[in-house]
């Protein structure tokens, strides 16, 4: 009746599956056997070049906390000052030179700089302050509730009906 | 004569150093013996910072020049000596005289045991099309770069960010005169009251470097003159000597 391969029966089929997987796993495995025997090998080359190839003779050298530094110029410590100097406005450039290279100097500077800074904010405060004083009818109304808001529509409006001009039907 | 001293003053070390006592080269110097030094009582036990004239050698420090000991809190030291023969220091910023021009470095002599060399490159603005104006005989202001005992010093012409800031060829009409190196730490040092009186007497320009060359331009020939004299003289005056002879210049009858 049936041409054609002859239906497998359950166990053999697991049977077949089962081999696959051992066969599957037994190849893996051995992969993994070879790349682990490899990087053994491999880490064991390793060590013998670093343990034996660049090994020095020498007493071993203890790294000891260094609780000295060294400083060989006298500048730092002397806190000498930068040496190019110009008196009573000598060398004007040179004069300008001294305030930044030191840094005494350089210190006064910046205080004078902060006071300058003070001095503009204050000034761009006052100029805020007259900013909104233009401002405050504008914000009076914003911050106002509805029916104030009305209210000073309705006086604008008076004020503007009060002000309009009528025409005026000139007299025969 | 070094071992003898030094057997000699070991009962001097073993009470504790000093800030201000003289120091020989060869001297041990204790940075354990702190309880006998007042300023760094306050200090921790982190790490001491040696200046000129002590040298690390293992893990003992020891003096190499002749001075007093100087400290500055926390834990600064250095000694302070009397010397004109200069030793060139990384960063120190001195006054050199172009002495050869060899491809593209400059020869310096700094009055130091070896000429400093000076890359063409290393002026504000340098490339290698746009070299530096400097000739033979010039006189340049520099900073140490590289100064170390077992290599040639180098100087630069500018600063990390590329800005000469004073630095660089200069001395068209002033005079050059050498003081010890003593002296230019006075006058380089803040609050220094040497310079005060100097910068009263007339309108003047001055080149100071830690190598004891000092350069000085004054409005005319014989006001420069005066400065560098005066210069020369106060090695070894004393303040009032000095404030007498400076009034004396200001009144111009010297």
């Amino acid at each position: 009746m049936r041409n054609g391969p002859v239906p497998v029966p359950g166990p053999v089929i697991g049977d077949h599956w089962c081999r696959g997987l051992t066969l599957v796993l037994f190849q893996f495995m051995q992969r993994g056997l070879d790349a682990e025997t490899k990087k053994q090998l491999e880490e064991d080359e390793r060590r013998i070049i670093s343990d034996e190839h660049w090994y020095l003779d020498l007493p071993e050298l203890k790294t000891k906390e260094n609780l000295i530094a060294e400083e060989k110029s006298i500048v730092p410590c002397e806190d000498l000052r930068y040496g190019r100097v110009s008196f009573m406005g000598f060398n004007p450039e040179v004069e300008k030179l001294m305030a930044v290279m030191n840094p005494k100097e350089e210190t006064e500077e910046d205080e004078e700089e902060e006071d300058f800074r003070k001095m503009q904010t204050d000034v761009t405060d006052e100029d805020m302050a007259l900013r909104y004083e233009s401002l405050v009818s504008s914000m009076k109304k914003k911050f106002a509730k509805k029916r104030e808001r009305a209210a000073i529509d309705e006086d604008l409006n008076q004020n503007v009906t009060s002000t309009k001009r009528v025409f005026l039907k000139p007299q025969d | 004569s070094t071992q003898t001293r030094a057997l000699k003053y070991s009962s001097l070390r073993s009470t504790g150093l000093r800030v201000g006592q003289v120091l020989l080269p060869g001297d041990q110097f204790f940075c354990e013996a702190e309880e006998t030094l007042s300023l760094s009582a306050t200090a921790r036990r982190d790490t001491a910072v040696c200046g000129p004239g002590l040298r690390r050698s293992g893990d003992r420090v020891l003096v190499c020049v002749g001075g007093l000991l100087r400290h500055k809190a926390p834990n600064v030291f250095w000694v302070q000596s009397h010397s004109k023969r200069y030793v060139p220091a990384k960063g120190e910023c001195v006054i050199g005289i172009v002495t050869a021009k060899s491809g593209d470095v400059f020869k310096v002599d700094v009055g130091a045991s070896e000429l400093a060399s000076l890359s063409y490159l290393s002026f504000e603005g340098a490339t290698k099309r746009n070299r530096p104006n400097v000739q033979v005989g010039d006189l340049v202001y520099a900073q140490f770069l590289v100064a170390n005992k077992d290599m040639e010093p180098e100087l630069v012409c500018i600063d990390g960010a590329g800005r000469a800031n004073g630095l660089g060829v200069f001395g068209s009409g002033g005079l050059m005169v050498k003081v010890s190196l003593g002296l230019v730490r006075r006058l380089l040092a803040p609050g220094s009251e040497l310079m005060a009186d100097l910068s009263g007497l007339f309108p003047s320009e001055m080149v100071l470097g830690l190598n004891g060359r000092v350069w000085v331009k004054s409005s005319s020939v014989q006001q420069t003159l005066i400065l560098s004299n005066l210069l020369q003289s106060c090695e070894t005056l004393s303040p009032d000597q000095r404030r007498a002879l400076f009034h004396r210049v200001k009144q111009g009858t010297l």
